[in-house]
């Protein structure tokens, strides 16, 4: 009986186990692993990705999908370049633009990946078109777009302030980069709206029963039309900060991150089923998720043989999640 | 030959925390029907699971015509002639009836590679159907069919593959009378083959007519086999709460008090669905309503409710005209509505019960505008889960867990915390055992005494005759009559509820 309790709490909470593991191995055989400048990697890495995520995980608590969240991500990438490109920079987009404020320009963009988010909570609401097809179609859409805007030139020359963003840190303290600071504050905001307010409660009871939740007086067309505008804005603001940590953009940017997103909240707990997601579980996804790419680059693992690593990954921990939504038979 | 077809000797099964099954028996002689009875979660469902395969017993043996067996699983099982049909069908709708029956067994033809004998497939299915005198195509698209011909199409897919012991899960809890007697009729063609069926129901009626013996549960427990015919209501209630069930409704004493609710000319869009309905609805009154199936009255009350389109009508609510779009203009107006279909639009399966709760009323428990406040919403569900006798061991339980009385005890809780005026509840004691009927009838007893109105629509007639102060009959979409006072009898309603315009 013990022995079996044992083995409950260990397959209840492999990925965790796994995640300490890998890196106990990997700090033993290369040192460098557990260094400032690897945890500064880690955590800038899985900023951005932990915002995206938290976009995502809405619109998958209550069984939908996004994937428009990469093209999103992307547009506003090449958007806040654009628009924060130096003014003695040569290959200027627009040559004549005055300097606007960094805050400014991070409203801006994210107004307009909200305004597409609100699009596909729109169609999926009034026109029941199912949330896989119309992201599929908005996803298409703003790339089309940011390949028009940016005529599929690359976008360099970024101000000093932007990329701070990006390569600056708390009190100069490597580990404390300012990305890792703004996800995590998004991510108690989210953490609270999950758990803690109306919209947390009826965007749950919606992925639990949505029929339930209208009968139970919950606006759910109001309700899913917030979750997707929010999973924009959140886009948005990743992909603001993506581009100041690429130092520039072009129309690739962001290409496959609402499946590495979609993989890191169901790894992290999110059930496809709906109804069940924590915020901590998402980070957790996530960072297993970047954790495991760093630890191969050290060991040496040639980049391509990361993908099937990856793959597998994703399979394994949701295979292994899904044993405790399961009923037991 | 054995004089059982299946012995169960002993059979004992646990899940996390409870003792599902604790040591029972269960003997079925062919050429019989054998009723299971029991309260919800007595463990009937959970013993026939384990027969069927579907759940692996801990202890206890099976014996199949007189020779130990194991089971491993529903594919095992009906290869040794047990077949179930479920209490919640699982229908293929888009498919036609044939491939529903034939689903995971397909007749095929051999031509090197297996191709599907569509042709044979539905000569069978039309020869299966036509033993028990159903009369379908087989080409027919299932969900064209309505649920109860369905369940009856259930039947025909466990005769077809040749079971000998048949088990019948709630069979009739959606047929109307003329069906039951079809499933009768059905029944003894089964039982003159030899079959053993068993009958799991909570209609004593049913039971005491169709059943041959009966098996009566308590708590996972075995309390005893019985000829039907020893038996009466009575001692079969006796048996299944284990105490002296006195009175099956409690007393009435407050009379209706003012009109709140008139509701006048109201038409839905659909032709065939509830036409120029009008009544009203008085303080502290339970309004019975009472129909066949297909009488359109859960489809009047979710229009009224919101949840489906009208083209006319008024509703006037305590002197002021209302209009409801949706769900949320009735709630904001004090009406709340407990579905007929407690899992399809009641329950938030994998929320906890405290999240079931509060759901619809999450604007009464805000602090600093935004934010909810988590221990006026604890405290608040305690205090369900005391007053309302819910067993559950946290609040933090997935509701999914719980069994059907406690379920639909949790999302009474959800309308109480929500305080309405007025109540709608659709057949609020279905598929709930005897012991939390008589607490859900104390509780909506107690909501009429505080000035609350109820309307109540139920199948069971006993049940609306022991409640309501009044009662409206529908039948096909139009309201036929109001009875009260004496006129509430079963023969006076039946009358009503058969008076077909053509």
């Amino acid at each position: 009986m013990n022995s079996k309790k044992l083995k409950t709490i260990f397959l209840n909470n492999a990925i965790v186990i796994m995640l300490i593991l890998v890196s106990i191995v990997v700090g033993i055989i290369r040192p460098g692993f557990f260094s400032d400048a690897n945890a500064r990697n880690l955590i800038v890495n899985t900023a951005v990705r932990f915002i995206i995520a938290l976009g995502v995980s809405g619109c998958l608590i209550t069984k939908g999908t996004d994937l428009s969240a990469g093209r999103a991500v992307g547009l506003a990438a090449c958007l806040g370049a654009t628009f924060l490109q130096r003014a003695d920079y040569t290959g200027r987009v627009y040559a004549d633009m005055p300097e606007f404020s960094l805050i400014l320009v991070l409203l801006g963009v994210i107004l307009i990946t909200t305004c597409f988010g609100m699009f596909n909570g729109l169609i999926i609401s009034y026109l029941k078109v199912p949330p896989f097809i119309t992201t599929l179609g908005t996803q298409t859409i703003i790339y089309g777009i940011c390949l028009v805007f940016t005529g599929a030139q690359p976008i360099g020359g970024l101000r000093k302030d932007y990329t701070t963003l990006s390569t600056g840190a708390v009190g100069g303290i490597q580990w404390i980069p300012y990305l890792g600071v703004i996800a995590l504050v998004l991510g108690i905001i989210m953490f609270f709206v999950y758990g803690h307010t109306r919209h947390g409660k009826n965007m749950y009871a919606i992925g639990g029963n949505e029929n339930a939740a209208e009968v139970s007086g919950v606006n759910t067309t109001k309700t899913k039309i917030l979750i997707y505008a929010t999973a924009g804005a959140l886009y948005g603001f990743a992909g603001f900060l993506l581009g100041a940590k690429a130092g520039g953009a072009s129309v690739n940017i962001g290409f496959g991150y609402e499946l590495e997103a979609i993989a890191g909240c169901t790894i992290g707990g999110v059930s496809t089923n709906g109804g069940v997601g924590r915020i901590s579980g998402i980070l957790v996804g996530v960072l297993v998720f970047e954790l495991l790419k760093i630890a191969m680059q050290f060991v040496g693992v040639e980049p391509s043989y990361t993908y099937i690593v990856q793959g597998i990954v994703i399979i394994v921990a949701v295979a292994l999640d899904i044993r405790k939504y399961v009923a037991k038979k | 030959m054995p004089d059982y077809l299946i012995e169960m000797n002993g059979i004992s099964k646990s899940f996390p925390g409870v003792k599902a099954l604790d040591g029972v028996n269960l003997k079925l002689r062919p050429g019989a029907v054998h009723a299971l009875m029991g309260e919800n979660g007595a463990g009937k469902s959970t013993l026939m699971k384990c027969l069927f395969g579907i759940y692996s017993m801990d202890e206890g043996e099976i014996l199949l015509n007189g020779q130990h067996t194991r089971i491993l699983n529903p594919f095992d099982a009906l290869k040794k002639g047990i077949a179930m049909v479920h209490q919640e069908l699982q229908p293929i709708p888009e498919r036609s009836i044939a491939e529903n029956m034939f689903c995971g067994r397909y007749p095929y033809k051999n031509f090197g590679i297996k191709v599907v004998d569509h042709a044979r497939m539905y000569q069978e299915t039309a020869a299966a159907l036509e033993r028990i005198g159903l009369n379908f195509d087989p080409r027919r698209k299932l969900g064209e069919l309505s649920v109860s011909q369905m369940q009856l199409i259930e039947i025909g897919k466990a005769i077809s593959v040749g079971a000998k012991v048949i088990i019948m899960d709630e069979p009739t809890s959606s047929l109307t009378q003329a069906e039951v007697e079809t499933l009768f009729s059905i029944i003894n063609i089964l039982r003159n083959e030899g079959c053993a069926i068993v009958y799991i129901s909570h209609k004593m009626d049913e039971i005491l007519r169709i059943s041959d013996e009966v098996t009566i549960m308590r708590d996972g427990k075995y309390i005893g086999t019985w000829p039907a015919a020893e038996l009466t209501t009575d001692k079969i209630i006796t048996h299944m709460v284990g105490r002296q069930m006195t009175n099956l409704y409690p007393e009435r004493d407050n009379k209706p008090g003012e009109v709140v609710l008139t509701v006048a000319d109201y038409t839905s869009i659909h032709p065939k669905s509830f036409r120029n309905a009008g009544f009203t609805l008085r303080k502290g009154e339970i309004l019975g309503i009472c129909g066949l199936v297909g009488a359109q009255r859960t489809e009047l009350m979710e229009g009224i409710f919101g949840l489906r389109a009208s083209v006319s009508g008024t509703v006037n609510y305590q002197g002021k005209k209302i209009k409801i779009r949706r769900p949320k203009d009735a709630i904001d107006n004090g009406i709340a509505l407990l579905t007929e279909e407690r899992r399809a639009t009641g329950i938030f399966g994998v929320l906890s019960i405290s999240d079931n709760v509060a759901i619809a009323s999450l604007s009464k428990y805000l602090k600093y505008l935004i934010m909810l406040d988590g221990k006026k919403i604890n405290a608040l569900v305690h205090d369900n889960i005391k007053k309302l006798n819910i067993k559950t061991p946290s609040e933090k339980t997935q509701i999914q867990s719980l069994s059907g009385g406690n379920q639909q005890k949790v999302i009474i809780s959800r309308w109480l915390a929500n305080d309405p005026d007025i109540l709608i509840m659709d057949e609020p004691t279905r598929g709930i055992d005897v012991g939390a009927k008589y607490e859900i009838y104390t509780i909506i007893a107690d909501l009429a005494k505080r000035g609350k109105s109820i309307i109540m629509i139920s199948s069971e007639m006993q049940e609306i005759i022991g409640m309501a102060d009044r009662v409206m009959v529908m039948c096909d979409g139009i309201i036929t009559g109001f009875v009260e006072n004496d006129d509430m009898t079963q023969e006076k309603i039946m009358e009503l509820a058969t008076r077909f315009e053509n």
